[in-house]
């Protein structure tokens, strides 16, 4: 069992302080710039205490997510949560890049699998899985608390940064799915972010399941910018649906033909839905928060925060 | 038993182009289970490359360079004559035909995997042969295996219903039936146990097993 490590990073600090913390997600595409980046986070600091940046999510090749969460950091002073995923590299690159966004003052790193190499748009590429997710977990707390590489060799300098693991509540068995959280834990976690959630009574089961490992949870929610998104959402996530009613509501909105009138309606049915599951969230259970992935969709938050917080 | 699958036809007809006399070898152990490289199969493929096959023979293990030695020797004379060998089983059997012959091989077949047999044509894999044996922790499923992520603490996020996010939610997860096994037999906290990452370095030298 890893003690508890300091907390390093201001997430990690609010969330120790008892603060109810939203955090954000920004995603890096198939691109040389970083303008939309840093423009989504500019327009979601002022309502979250960090962002998440996507690493190559759903088994895109986008753009390393190293540089855009230190540069989101250096330019907005926006925290970052450095996510890595354990399927495009080894355990001596991910060493590597530990090291590197510990120098650059990466303060949180988000350890998780990855989508499959097949689910992406480089289908044929050597899926790597030379650690697994737990096993990274393991990788980073020697890392961090013992100073050394896997093997043991000493690293020249320290390692300060909190880690965050994933979970999905959606997951179906979920017996196998709280075992692996229970796992993990002990392994060197300090935080769980979950997969996006809308089952209102599936997510506080989950929250209640997971109590005994007393890792501060944040519920995932995905509010929905358009028909299309909510479309895209419900076919192709992995274990994730829209429910019915919700996407039928977001299906009435795309008729309207006024875009600015869209939009209001399009916000009008996400608040109507997340609101009451935020701040149900909030009173009824021991969430340490919400991870909010409104990528592109900045403009939710500001009501978003008015009605729950 | 070494699952093999005959390579299509037009690939074995611009392969066998260049060479104007062939040898055929077949595999009365593995490939002639799988119907991939039996005496049927040699046979088949004899007539379908017509007058440029000179000879065919199906040696009983073509991975035994002793049984190579017993089995091509009858034919030396076509073997010398052929300009090419084209081999009916799996990678092993080519290269050991290869080393015996010196000769320009072939090969017929791709080598899939290990594998479990269901019946004829239905075959599974099941054994990565990874030299580490865990089969005792796992309830008798190959995480490296039957997981694509080869995890060994699985199962990931990408599960549904049981069903593995690779392949269409067509195959099982190795980890909900390893969590499904591990319960009936009362055993979770090997579910619980945390595996340690594996040596690959260790693997890395396995290229002879000698004792």
């Amino acid at each position: 069992m890893v003690s508890k490590r300091p907390a390093y990073s201001n997430l990690m600090k609010e969330i120790r302080k008892g603060k109810f913390v939203l955090t954000g997600e920004l995603e890096p595409e198939k691109t040389t710039g970083l303008e939309e980046v840093l423009a989504s986070a500019r327009a979601m600091k002022p309502y979250v205490t960090a962002a998440n940046v996507t690493d190559n999510p759903l088994a895109m090749a986008y753009m390393n997510s190293l540089v855009p969460s230190y540069v989101v950091q250096k330019e907005t002073g926006l925290e970052t949560v450095y996510q890595m995923v354990i399927r495009d590299r080894n355990r001596l690159a991910l060493t590597s890049d530990i090291l590197a966004a510990s120098y650059l003052g990466i303060r949180n790193v988000l350890a998780i699998s990855g989508d499959h190499t097949v689910l992406g748009d480089n289908k044929g590429g050597l899926p790597v899985y030379d650690l697994d997710s737990a096993q990274f977990v393991y990788l980073l707390h020697k890392l961090i608390d013992e100073g050394t590489d896997l093997e043991g060799n000493e690293v020249h300098g320290e390692v300060g940064i909190n880690v965050g693991i994933a979970a999905n509540p959606n997951a179906d068995p979920l017996e196998p799915e709280i075992l692996k959280i229970g796992r993990k834990v002990p392994l060197g976690a300090d935080f769980v972010q979950t997969q996006t959630m809308f089952d209102i009574d599936l997510t506080k089961e989950f929250l209640k399941e997971v109590e005994k490992f007393n890792c501060p949870t944040l519920v995932g929610v995905f509010p929905l910018k358009s028909f299309g998104i909510a479309d895209f959402f419900d076919k192709f996530i992995p274990g994730v649906h829209v429910p019915k009613d919700l996407l039928r509501a977001m299906e009435k909105c795309k008729d309207e033909p006024d875009k600015e009138k869209r939009k209001d309606l399009y916000d009008k049915v996400n608040m109507e839905f997340f609101a009451p599951f935020i701040r149900e969230i909030r009173k009824t259970t021991k969430a340490a928060g919400i991870h909010v992935m409104a990528v592109l969709y900045e403009r939710i938050f500001e009501p978003l925060l008015r009605e729950t917080m | 038993m070494i699952i093999t699958r005959q390579k299509p036809m037009e690939e074995i007809e611009e392969m066998t182009k260049p060479f104007r006399k062939l040898f055929i070898v077949g595999c009365g152990t593995c490939s002639t289970s799988c119907q991939t490289g039996g005496e049927e199969q040699v046979a088949e493929m004899a007539e379908k490359l017509g007058d440029k096959v000179i000879g065919t023979t199906v040696v009983e293990e073509p991975c035994d360079r002793r049984i190579d030695r017993r089995d091509l020797k009858p034919h030396k004379e076509a073997i010398n004559e052929a300009d090419a060998i084209l081999v009916m089983s799996c990678g092993s059997g080519v290269q050991a035909v290869a080393e015996f012959t010196g000769k320009v091989v072939l090969p017929a077949l791709d080598t899939l995997f290990i594998g479990q047999t269901e019946r004829i044509g239905r075959y599974h894999d099941t054994c990565r042969a990874c030299g580490e044996c865990i089969l005792d922790e796992t309830a008798g499923i190959c995480p490296l295996t039957r997981c694509p992520k080869a995890l060994l603490n699985g199962p990931c996020g990408g599960q549904v219903k049981g069903k593995c996010e690779v392949g269409e939610y067509e195959f099982d997860c190795a980890w909900v039936k390893i969590w499904e096994r591990l319960k009936e037999q009362d055993r979770l906290d090997l579910f619980m146990t945390f595996r340690p990452p594996r040596d690959y370095g260790k693997k890395s030298l396995i290229r002879d097993h000698i004792f």
